[in-house]
């Protein structure tokens, strides 16, 4: 925490601006809330937001847990067979004219509609949560992934089979390297649609998460609580979002868009 | 028809009437015709012609990288069929892999079917600071220079000492100076280790420079015009390319080029 106060001051412009632009824009709200006085029934003020999750922060919490949860299963799922389905369209000729065709020719249904037939299929536990979450996130990590897989060089390719790799060897160290970033690129995006398919998995049909927390104080014209919600969703999606970022800084430093990061905080130092 | 050219005894590539026809929308392109090469072994043979003769393809076809359409290609007395043994490649791009350190990359070869050994790893050191990389095997490649990036692309095709060793355009993507620093030490490194080497290139001093023999192809579809012996004294330093023998050879391919209407003169 001082570490994050020290960037602050201490002249670190990109954390800098960050902070200045929340803050100004949380002090516009509450100023055009107390000059404008709208019905709280359509806008609240963010202290009032922040007095309505502090009566009941631990219940937020929780199910703001489940709902967590239920995102990183469904992101994880959609990973693990996005990536086993990406290896499986590059290396097999079968495998793409079929999979990869019924894929794209999916991803064109606004998935979202296909929400109430894993209802049905799975009831209104967490399974169809995790499914639609998965069923989100799989489509960017495949696309990305045998985008980055074909994205080797030929002539290292050519390199190999001089060698005589074995298709395992080029696989490993030469392919999925090289796919490595492409795959990040996907799950950035994926991250962010496995909290929109968990949550649209709980408008569906549940009782429980941060999805029916907002279905919830909907019904009670409760418009406080469904802001203390989005708020909520606001900064753990950004939190998603940072932490396969930073994940992408640790393992990549080699990639160019890192290089660049790496080289303009060294002439910062 | 003619007759067969007599094949050269002890030669350790050989082409016979080799052909290389590619399919394409519009119907089948030659792209190389009636390839009559020999190679002896410990020979240093340039290939020079305009862009897009075939060059390329003759060298990937030597590499077992891609297959004739027609004639006859040994290599070790062997017909080929894919990659020989104690093949080293080097390409006109160095690719080398960004997560790998420059020794990572040397060693490439070797990790991509088993273990590197003590030993190779000692070797792949003493290649890289024979090429002026001492100090930089732990770098990654995207520190380094163009022409570094080139010469530990070289060590990675030297480490398993080959038999034979391919060139196409090593030194194409580099600035002029940099190109003359690693045209002495191949001259070197060559002298050295007598690798049978096939070099191919656009540029004719070059060619003249490196070489024992260079081979002369016309435009598409790829023939062999000409093969010029150079007769120029070992080791060759830069200088040489002051002299007169050395300028007779390059003015001899030119003026070959310009009567078939390949460079201006």
């Amino acid at each position: 925490m001082s570490a994050l106060f020290k960037r602050v001051l201490g002249g670190d412009s990109e954390a800098r601006d960050i902070v200045v632009v929340l803050a100004v824009s949380l002090l516009l709200w509450e100023a055009g809330v107390r000059l404008f006085q709208p019905s709280p029934l359509i806008l609240p003020a963010p202290t009032a937001i922040v007095a309505a999750f502090m009566e009941t922060p631990l219940l937020f919490l929780r199910h703001l847990g489940f709902t967590l949860l239920m995102t990183l299963i469904g992101f994880g799922l959609s990973v693990v067979l996005g990536v086993a389905l990406a290896v499986g369209i590059v290396y097999s000729r079968f495998l793409e004219r079929t999979v990869y065709t019924l894929l794209v020719a999916l991803n064109s249904i606004p998935k979202v509609a296909l929400a109430p037939l894993f209802v049905i299929w799975m009831g209104t536990g967490p399974q169809p949560k995790i499914a639609i979450a998965l069923m989100l996130g799989i489509f960017p990590i495949v696309i990305d992934t045998v985008l980055g897989l074909r994205s080797v060089d030929p002539d290292m390719l050519s390199l190999a089979r001089v060698s005589k790799a074995s298709s395992w060897a080029v696989l490993t160290k030469i392919r999925f390297p090289c796919a490595l970033p492409s795959l990040f690129a996907g799950m950035k995006v994926a991250i962010s649609f496995a909290l929109v398919g968990a949550l649209v998995g709980e408008f569906v049909a549940g009782s429980y998460g941060i999805g029916f927390q907002i279905l919830v104080a909907q019904g009670n014209f409760d418009t406080v609580r469904v802001f203390v919600s989005l708020l909520l969703l606001g900064i753990v999606g950004t939190i998603l979002f940072f932490l396969v970022d930073y994940a992408e800084r640790l393992l990549l430093p080699w990639h160019v868009s890192q290089r660049a990061r790496h080289e303009r905080s060294a002439d910062r130092a | 028809m003619l007759a067969e050219p007599a094949r050269v005894a002890d030669a350790y590539v050989s082409l016979r009437r080799v052909g290389k026809t590619y399919a394409s929308s519009r119907g089948p392109v030659n792209a190389l015709v009636g390839i009559d090469l020999d190679i002896r072994p410990h020979e240093f043979v340039s290939v020079v012609g305009p862009s897009g003769c075939g060059k390329s393809t003759l060298l990937k076809l030597v590499a077992g990288l891609e297959e004739i359409s027609s004639g006859s290609l040994l290599v070790g007395d062997a017909p080929l069929r894919g990659p020989p043994d104690g093949l080293g490649v080097v390409f006109q791009r160095d690719v080398l892999l960004d997560w790998r350190t420059i020794l990572d990359n040397v060693l490439l070869s070797i990790e991509l079917v088993r273990k590197p050994r003590a030993e190779e790893r000692e070797r792949a050191m003493a290649l890289l600071s024979r090429f002026g990389l001492g100090g930089f095997e732990h770098r990654f490649p995207w520190e380094l220079s163009g022409g570094m990036r080139q010469r530990a692309s070289i060590c990675r095709a030297l480490l398993a000492d080959p038999n034979l060793l391919l060139m196409d355009e090593p030194f194409g993507a580099l600035d002029a100076m940099t190109r003359d620093d690693l045209n002495v030490e191949l001259a070197q490194i060559w002298q050295d280790t007598r690798k049978t080497l096939l070099f191919i290139t656009h540029s004719i001093v070059e060619a003249v420079f490196l070489s024992d023999r260079v081979v002369m192809m016309s435009r598409a579809p790829g023939m062999i015009v000409d093969t010029i012996t150079i007769d120029l004294p070992r080791p060759r330093r830069l200088a040489v390319r002051d002299s007169a023998e050395f300028a007779s050879y390059v003015h001899r391919i030119r003026h070959h080029f310009a009567e078939l209407g390949i460079v201006k003169e």
